[in-house]
């Protein structure tokens, strides 16, 4: 079992390169990019199960001696999360299929690498290989941004590479300084020393802010909401699931090991997520398209997912996780239900959308399920998560972070509510009843070749790929309500998990085993 | 100490650089960065006490292992150079110059307006 732990690295950059080398094939490009997910998925659920009870499993790459070696590990929090942001890639992927954002060449070699390396970051017991996931993922992230290759793609383009290569700059300058100070990179060796030693303490820091642009916490979160709008609605989508996420995850992990939950910091990371939840939301206020008012919402949602690290109790990191893995697929789901949105009519601004919920109604179902669950209405996933760590919040006397929490809910239902009310309810608007698409869709125009013009603009989508476009999303909106009903299951998960990470003894034992 | 000085000379100049807003300028200000930061690794690794890697034994030979973290991290950063100045490239065939934020970048006509908000346009429903 534990050997396998290399597996959701390993399929990912091997389907990536036999998908460059079968770059004119597509349907095999396909085959590969979704057997290597799939195979992530069955490798996911086996390691929930072989995880359960605080255990955990690791695997040492190559044969070298103990210490020196590379270690992959995964515990009930790892292999949770990479069960969902597998499953949620897939959709996402079926999704860029169906729209045919997955008809340029290196759109499915590029989302398998960017696969591999948030795999391999949640996987990964060793902070030097930590950094290299992060760089595996966001230079596929990088070029994956730019793909469509407009000039506002490239404006964006150019604000996203710039500061994720500066926080990168700095996580392997904080990673240096750590190494400096206390000579090993392994999670193992490392435990609780930012916690003990201060110059360990400062180093682990400089990760920490490196990790937090990553996460887009605030004040550190204006280049999401300008860069994830240009890129093709499936990456839009595909990051959402992925990249921020992943940030959060690494956070949780260097509070549990590094920190070992140290109480020192616990106001200021409150304090920073307060900060992230009513900055983001008030952010969406001001915006009037649909992926713009869900990108800040993304920024907003960051601030739930970092409060449990201000908590550090039991029920706090139980809801947290719980939070987590729902809103990963929840998030992805908007994205999904808002580019099939931009799909079908060509635009996501609200002001040119409206009566949708006459034309496609499906559709209405697939936006407004995770919409609630977002803004955490019974019976959805997201009321079991935001109640769980609203009620930690309270227990553990922080009754403003609490108040906080619920305020910005309604904040979030209000924006939820403006875009249901522009784009699917009131009366149908002539760019709805004739939807047209944007042509040949979301391909990049090669340097110098003449731009498709308004004559290439098809006819309506043919029901088929409508269909296509609408089924990710609804899927996940059952998904969520489905989960919403029966939660007893994955707060059980999440408790084993969070408590393997409280006292993270039997991960550093497996990881310094290996 | 002189590795300080190193690190600190290179990280000044790269960040200078990567606040003017040409591409070219921003892609050689993350290529200092990227020195500096491979200096902070060679020193981390205690470059003022210790021999090559390898070659003595014992404890006055260098640790290895900062070394294989500065090699990873300046194929990784040659990667992201070398993209950086492609969307130089692309960004002067778009635009006539490398500068994506300066003169109003003229509308994109060729790909829906995600975030045009054509207010006057058709007033919001039921607002």
């Amino acid at each position: 079992m534990s050997t396998l732990l290399v597996l959701p690295f390993a399929l990912p950059l091997l389907a990536a390169a036999l998908s460059v080398l079968w770059r004119h094939h597509r349907q095999a490009q396909r085959t590969v990019s979704y057997a290597a997910l799939l195979t992530t998925i069955v490798l996911g659920a086996r390691l929930i199960g072989a995880t359960r009870d605080g255990e955990a499993v690791a695997t040492a790459i190559g044969a070298w001696p103990r210490g020196l070696s590379i270690v992959f590990a995964a515990d009930g929090f790892a292999a949770l999360l990479l069960t969902t942001t597998a499953t949620v890639s897939l959709l996402a992927l079926a999704f860029a299929a169906a729209r045919g954002e997955d008809r340029h060449p290196l759109f499915l070699p590029l989302a398998d690498v960017l696969l591999a390396g948030v795999f391999a970051a949640l996987l990964t017991a060793d902070l030097f290989n930590l950094f290299v996931a992060y760089e595996i993922m966001l230079i596929a992230s990088y070029v994956l941004l730019a793909l469509r290759g407009g000039r506002r793609q490239l404006r964006a383009g150019v604000i996203y590479v710039a500061v994720n290569l500066l926080a990168s700059t700095a996580l392997l300058i904080g990673i240096g300084l750590l190494y400096g100070v206390t000579g090993t990179v392994n999670l193992a060796a490392l435990h609780g020393v930012a916690a003990t030693d201060p110059a360990a303490t400062l180093a682990t820091g400089v990760v920490l802010v490196a990790v937090g642009v990553k996460a887009s916490l605030v004040p550190m979160h204006g280049w999401l909401p300008r860069a994830y709008v240009e890129a093709g609605p499936a990456v839009t989508a595909l990051f959402s699931g992925l990249l921020t996420k992943v940030g959060v995850a690494t956070l949780v992990r260097l509070t549990s090991v590094l920190f070992d939950g140290d109480p020192t910091w616990q106001p200021a990371l409150l304090a920073i997520a307060a900060a992230t939840m009513v900055v983001g939301v008030l952010g969406a206020i001001g915006r009037g398209d649909m992926r713009g008012i869900l990108a800040f919402h993304m920024v907003s949602q960051v601030g739930y997912l970092v409060l449990p690290l201000g908590l550090w109790t039991h029920a706090a990191l139980t809801a947290g996780i719980v939070y987590l893995v729902q809103y990963i697929a929840v998030k992805g789901a908007l994205f999904l239900a808002a580019g099939a949105v931009e799909t079908l009519t060509g635009t996501g601004a609200l002001a040119r959308l409206g009566g949708m919920i006459h034309t496609r109604p499906m559709l209405a179902l697939g936006f407004g399920l995770p919409a609630l669950a977002l803004a955490g209405v019974p019976p959805t996933s997201g009321f079991v998560g935001k109640l769980l760590l609203i009620d930690a919040a309270f227990d553990a006397g922080h009754l403003l972070i609490g108040a906080t929490a619920v305020a910005v809910s309604f904040f979030t239902l209000l924006s939820m509510v403006k875009i249901f009310n522009g784009v699917f309810w009131g009366e149908t608007t002539e760019l709805v009843r004739h939807e047209r698409t944007e042509g040949p869709l979301g391909l990049a125009v090669p340097a110098g070749v003449a731009r498709p013009t308004s004559s290439l603009l098809a006819d309506r989508v043919e029901p088929r790929r409508a269909a296509q476009l609408i089924a990710p999303s609804v899927l996940v909106g059952v998904a969520v309500v489905v989960l919403g009903m029966g939660a007893a299951g994955l707060i059980e998960l999440a408790g084993e998990a969070a408590a393997a990470l409280l006292d993270p003894t039997r991960y550093l034992e497996v990881v310094s085993a290996a | 100490m002189s590795s300080a000085l190193i690190v600190g000379v290179l990280a000044a100049g790269g960040t200078y650089l990567i606040l003017q807003r040409g591409i070219v300028r921003i892609a050689l200000g993350f290529t200092l960065l990227g020195h500096a930061a491979t200096a902070l690794l060679m020193a981390a690794g205690g470059t003022a006490t210790r021999g090559v890697p390898f070659a003595g034994s014992g404890a006055e030979a260098a640790d290895p292992l900062p070394q294989a973290f500065a090699l990873t991290a300046i194929v990784i950063s040659f990667g992201i150079t070398a993209f950086l100045l492609t969307l130089a490239f692309r960004s002067r065939d778009a635009i006539g110059h490398d500068d994506v934020e300066d003169r109003r970048v003229p509308e994109d006509r060729s790909f829906p307006a995600h975030y045009d908000l054509h207010v006057g346009e058709r007033e919001f429903p039921h607002s």
